[in-house]
């Protein structure tokens, strides 16, 4: 299981990180899913709903994701995935992401500590919703981040 | 047949089909077929109860179900049905590092707050308007209590007579903008704090941009206009203001805006008349005072974030420190008030100094006019050419054992009515206070009873002391 994201989008997702911090960022990935590879080819920012607890929830509403699919769809792309940032807490997926995530898609989680980008790791919900597979996250520049799990 | 469109999440549960037909009356019918023909699908759209996962939306055509009758609303073959993911997720609510359960550990033994408690106050983001004497215990309580995001709010310098009863700062601040040693001495304190510094004096123009993503106002202000400012800018952004207030020897505290209860307005639906009401500079304050009632307000603060006890919304706590007794009023929401009663009329925020009446001493001397004033300077070249003047004094006596001119006379503004007759018409009289506003009322009433010439020393003692004898000190 691997995600290839190209080195413009990764620092997109890091900056817009930066820039929510200390809340919470979101967005979805568009691209391709073939073979258990995704290729991403472009991102959507989106507002962070949760105005109550910002800095550590997110969600998207269902009416932006139907617009983003839309979109996607007409661009030849699939929506293939989402990022997120986690505010001062580890790039890998909490309980609450668990109990909240899709099957399929790529979850990047970019960790930003202090205002600054750090580690980011990409994450698939496994099928029985156990747990997560980690991805090999690999920025197109050739840089390998992260192995499978 | 009613077609179920399936996300692309899912389709690898459901043959890799985008879409399947399937018959049933209703939306709940339609999903358990789905589910009985594709077991694997079932868990990611139905919790172990058999519920609808919170994060799975349904759509017949382009309304969510949420809005029609939910998993009974009727389909027909006409009908599309979407399902259509909401995306959540988040951080998991960061352990605390070892450090911090030391720092926090006689907060986290407690039920009352206990690690759930001590989140809260982490994930909470309070803003406190003033950093004076209100605001230094806020300040520091508040920080070490490990509030996570703490706003603050101030424009002015640190100066000698602040460090009385301002204990978030020393000596060695004098002279710094009080946010900058402030942030200094909160960081010293808990590095875990993040501070967002205001640098501004809070008015109708910045107010709501300032104010809005907080959870929590602390009013540690000390003037008339700023309170309702605060206040009416609270209950236009549903925030609680937790307020606090002291002169001399008393104090007060309550807390304003919360849920359904009442706010400043409500309570004090219009200011004092301008001057009636002596500001802590004008008038005094102990310093140990705004001690205790800023730490009633940071007590009443950290209960609002845990969510426990009872707040003091509704109640009016009021200190007299000089018995040393508390005593509590009853305070209730005016369903007429004009800002948060059921048909307000205080929409937007207004020009609050206005609504106030021009209030301080400054602007008072201001109306007099040129010719029944004096400066500094000119006293010292009148009094140098020996012209014959009656220097004025009406201050209280404890204020002349402070400062001096010489040969003065001391009369209070108070007493001056009475003590007029010891004036003369035909002296040339130079009135001042300590800033030039009280002897400003005291020139308009000799006026008024018929002296011609007299005149305000403007800027009162302290200007004489600033430009005539450095030697002088101020207060």
């Amino acid at each position: 299981m691997k995600v290839i994201v190209p080195d413009a989008i990764y620092q997109a997702m890091r900056r817009h990180g930066e820039e929510t911090y200390p809340h919470e960022c979101c967005g979805f990935l568009l691209g391709h899913s073939r073979d258990g590879e995704q290729r991403i080819v472009d991102a959507m920012r989106q507002s962070n709903e949760r105005t109550d607890s910002p800095q550590n929830r997110f969600r998207i509403a269902p009416e932006e994701f139907r617009a983003a699919e839309k979109a996607a769809r007409a661009t030849g792309l699939t929506l293939v995935g989402i990022y997120h940032s986690h505010p001062d807490s580890p790039a890998r997926p909490s309980e609450f992401d668990r109990e909240h995530a899709w099957p399929w898609f790529s979850y990047i989680i970019v960790s930003v500590t202090g205002g600054a980008a750090a580690e980011a790791n990409a994450w698939q919900l496994r099928d029985d919703r156990s747990g997560y597979e980690r991805m090999a996250l690999e920025i197109e520049n050739g840089a390998l981040r992260g192995e499978s799990g | 047949m009613t077609r179920v469109e399936i996300p692309t999440a899912l389709r690898g549960f459901a043959g890799n089909r985008d879409a399947v037909d399937l018959d049933g009356g209703t939306v709940g019918e339609l999903l358990q077929q789905l589910g009985a023909q594709y077991p694997q699908l079932k868990k990611h759209l139905f919790d172990d109860e058999g519920k609808l996962r919170n994060f799975v939306n349904v759509y017949v055509n382009d309304d969510d179900i949420k809005h029609l009758d939910k998993e009974q609303t009727r389909v027909s073959a006409k009908d599309v049905i979407s399902i259509i993911p909401a995306v959540a997720g988040g951080a998991a609510n960061g352990a605390l590092t070892q450090e911090q359960v030391q720092r926090y550990s006689r907060h986290l033994i407690m039920p009352e707050v206990a690690m759930e408690g001590q989140q809260k106050l982490r994930h909470a983001r309070v803003l406190v308007i003033g950093a004076g004497g209100l605001g230094s215990p806020v300040l520091s309580y508040l920080a070490a209590a490990g509030v996570g995001t703490i706003g603050l709010v101030d424009f002015d310098i640190v100066d000698f007579t602040n460090l009385q009863r301002q204990i978030i700062y020393s000596t060695s601040d004098v002279g710094r903008p009080k946010l900058e040693a402030a942030a200094e001495r909160i960081r010293a304190l808990n590095p875990d704090v993040q501070l967002q510094v205001h640098d501004a004096r809070l008015g109708s123009d910045n107010a709501l941009t300032i104010l809005k993503g907080y959870d929590l106002v602390i009013d540690g202000t000390d003037n008339y206009p700023t309170r309702y400012l605060v206040n009416d800018a609270c209950v236009m952004l549903g925030i609680p203001n937790v307020y606090g207030s002291i002169f001399r020897f008393e104090g007060q505290a309550t807390v304003f805006c919360e849920k359904d209860g009442p706010c400043y307005r409500c309570v004090y639906p219009e200011p004092p008349p301008p001057g009636l009401v002596p500001s802590c500079a004008e008038g005094g304050v102990l310093g140990v005072l705004p001690g205790i009632i800023g730490t009633i307000q940071a007590t009443e603060a950290i209960k609002l974030i845990i969510g426990k006890g009872t707040s003091l919304s509704g109640r009016l706590l009021v200190l007299d420190a000089m018995k040393m007794r508390f005593r509590e009023l009853k305070l209730r929401k005016d369903p007429n008030c004009p800002v948060c009663g059921e048909h307000p009329t205080v929409t937007e925020l207004i020009d609050y100094e206005q609504f106030c009446g021009i209030r301080g001493e400054e602007m008072e001397a201001k109306d007099l006019g040129k010719e029944w004033e004096i400066s500094p300077p000119a006293l010292k070249d009148k009094l140098r050419s020996g012209e014959g003047l009656v220097i004025l004094d009406v201050r209280n006596p404890e204020e002349a054992q402070i400062s001096r001119i010489d040969g003065s006379i001391l009369i209070p503004l108070g007493e001056l009515p009475q003590r007029v007759s010891e004036l003369s018409t035909a002296d040339q009289i130079v009135v001042h206070c300590r800033m030039g506003g009280r002897s400003a009322k005291a020139v308009e009433f000799l006026r008024s009873v018929g002296f011609r010439k007299v005149k305000n020393l403007v800027g009162g003692i302290n200007a004489w002391a600033e430009q005539v004898d450095p030697s002088m000190a101020r207060y």
